[in-house]
């Protein structure tokens, strides 16, 4: 009798709302799926069931890499984020660690600052930052958006690792510094090796993030062999009116792949990242 | 460091070894707290001047002229504020921003509300569960938005072909082709991309109240809905407040999805100010103009500042 109880509280309380929140959350990419596996016939057939596949076929795909610098856009996206990443977690450091541990002359408003500019939106910097990478001359390069997209990191990654520096004792530095060690030494080799969930957390979320990008990348990359993969399938998928739906959802799959595998490696580290400021507050 | 480096550093320290005394100097106000705080500090705050100061400040130089895409730029003063104030497009995004903003808040923060409360029970696979609700968050926003343009696609996307199929429809509604239903919409694709965000977050707060607070309540007879409303809820206000101030600022200035979905139309009817100040200044290519738009929105940013600030220093 209780054990009926129970199940059946479970199976309401549990199991229907979970698969409910499943169902909304993971149906789109389903359905990218199945579309991307038809085709043309089969898709544009209002008579065939569209969540179930009669004949699939990788004729889409095989378009997709054939017909568009699909692959190049990929490597772009990869090279693009791995550099903003890797800039970002620099200079995100060098920023975090004097605020975390350190007492000088104008460091809380320099905190204030660093947390309103995480804050500040990419909508309200777009029309200035155009003119101003077209100034540069940088139109059309990757640097342009592997200079900018720092800007939209590096905020975000000093307060993440903030948090994380200051969890580290501080006795440990004084007790580098009193065997001898510089600043400098007892940054690098005692206080920095100690967080390292840290610095991944952040990289991960700057990496999706980096990948993610769109008004920068729309803004400064027209041509197609710089384009990065969000731009590429939006401005070049879509020509005009048309829309190719089997190769977008092609093209959006695949282009979801890469993250989607790095984030379920360190998903832990994503959540740790995504959860600090709200959670820490 | 390496040996090499080491060995090297110790040779430069020898040959210097005539001057020790200003060598010894100049590590010791090296070491100094403040000096070499700012030795570190100086290059990632000079990046950010240029890139994100400098920007915004230009921003608000560029609201002050008129410059059409021909001929030099016309300083008009507050000029492209008082065109503002007189186009009803600028006052419908206006509108649109904060229908769209204030009516997604509210279902993620209920959704993720209940996302939370569920996951938050004891079943097996819940790592691997987590990880799948949070997909909508992680893909790259742009490509799950065209997905979804084409979930809403009148003749063949899924939705009417399964309203039609299951008999509750001759033909669907037109999702993105009317100004209501393309509100609806886009506010539906914000919704189910930012859901998990609240979800997750507001988890990771349940997990943070103690066991026995609830043990405590049980014993004192509280009632499920009792120990939701009185110890559950409380401990959970401040994630609520920072996730939602959050998510508030993000739906507020969200460009790509409604430019991806509608391109802020039917006739405007889904143009946000982050939209309409791109279309203002990269369509028509009325930089001054577009400034102006981006710069209006502002005071709502300050606001939510603000409040931030205040709830974080009361905390």
């Amino acid at each position: 009798m209780v054990g009926e109880l129970t199940w059946r509280k479970r199976l309401l309380g549990l199991w229907m709302p979970l698969a409910v929140f499943g169902v909304v959350a993971l149906f789109p990419f389903t359905w990218m799926a199945a579309t991307s596996l038809k085709t043309n016939a089969e898709l544009y057939d209002p008579k065939a069931m569209p969540l179930t596949i009669r004949h699939p076929s990788l004729v889409h795909y095989i378009d997709l890499l054939r017909e568009t610098n699909f692959l190049t856009w990929i490597a772009n996206t990869m090279l693009v984020a791995v550099v903003a990443t890797g800039i970002s977690l620099l200079l995100g450091t060098m920023l975090a660690y004097p605020l975390a541990r350190m007492r000088f002359r104008g460091a809380p408003l320099l905190a204030i600052t660093v947390a309103v500019t995480y804050l500040v939106p990419q909508s309200l910097l777009f029309v200035p930052m155009a003119d101003l990478i077209g100034r540069l001359k940088l139109g059309n390069t990757l640097s342009a958006v592997m200079l900018t997209y720092p800007t939209l990191l590096v905020p975000f990654i000093a307060w993440l690792l903030m948090g994380y520096f200051k969890t580290v004792p501080k006795e440990l530095e004084e007790q580098a510094l009193i065997d001898g060690a510089s600043r400098w030494r007892a940054m690098t080799r005692v206080i920095l090796p100690l967080c390292m969930p840290g610095f991944i957390s952040a990289g991960i979320f700057a990496f999706t993030l980096a990948q993610n990008e769109f008004l920068y990348a729309l803004l400064f990359l027209s041509r197609s062999d710089v384009r990065t993969v969000p731009i590429g399938v939006v401005g070049e998928l879509i020509r005009g009116d048309a829309f190719y739906w089997g190769q977008l959802m092609a093209g959006a799959l695949l282009g979801s792949v890469p993250v989607a595998l790095i984030y379920s490696f360190f998903v832990k580290y994503y959540v740790a990242g995504l959860t600090a400021g709200a959670v820490k507050g | 460091m390496s040996p090499v480096v080491e060995a090297s550093r110790a040779a430069a320290l020898e040959s210097r070894a005539y001057r020790p005394v200003a060598v010894r100097r100049l590590r010791e106000f090296i070491e100094r707290e403040s000096v070499f705080s700012w030795l570190i500090l100086t290059p990632p705050v000079l990046f950010l001047l240029a890139f994100l100061g400098y920007p915004f400040f230009y921003g608000v130089y560029l609201s002050f002229f008129r410059r059409e895409v021909a001929g030099p730029p016309t300083f008009v003063g507050l000029g492209n504020f008082v065109t503002l104030m007189n186009d009803p497009i600028f006052w419908q995004s206006v509108g649109n921003t904060v229908k769209f903003t204030g009516a997604a808040t509210i279902l993620k923060a209920f959704g993720g509300l209940g996302m939370a409360l569920v996951m938050n029970q004891n079943f097996k696979f819940k790592a691997i569960t987590r990880a799948a609700l949070l997909l909508p968050f992680i893909v790259p926003t742009v490509l799950s938005t065209v997905a979804w343009q084409w979930i809403f696609d009148p003749g063949l996307g899924l939705f009417n072909r399964l309203l039609v199929e299951s008999g509750l429809a001759k033909t669907g509604p037109s999702w993105l082709g009317t100004p209501t239903m393309a509100m609806i919409s886009v506010i539906m694709v914000n919704t189910w991309r930012g859901l998990p965000f609240f979800g997750i977050s507001i988890l990771a707060g349940l997990q943070t109240i103690p066991v026995e607070q609830h043990e405590s309540a049980t014993i004192d007879g509280a009632g499920t809905w009792d120990r939701f409303r009185h110890v559950t809820l409380p401990s959970l206000l401040p994630v609520i407040f920072i996730v939602t101030t959050f998510s508030i600022i993000l739906t507020f200035f969200d460009f790509q999805l409604v430019y991806v979905l509608t391109g802020g139309g039917p006739a405007n009817s889904t143009h946000l100010m982050a939209t309409y100040a791109y279309s203002l200044s990269m369509g028509a290519g009325q930089m001054g103009l577009g400034s102006a738009v981006a710069l209006s929105m502002v005071p709502v940013l300050g606001l939510l500042l603000v409040l931030l600030t205040f709830y974080v220093r009361k905390e």
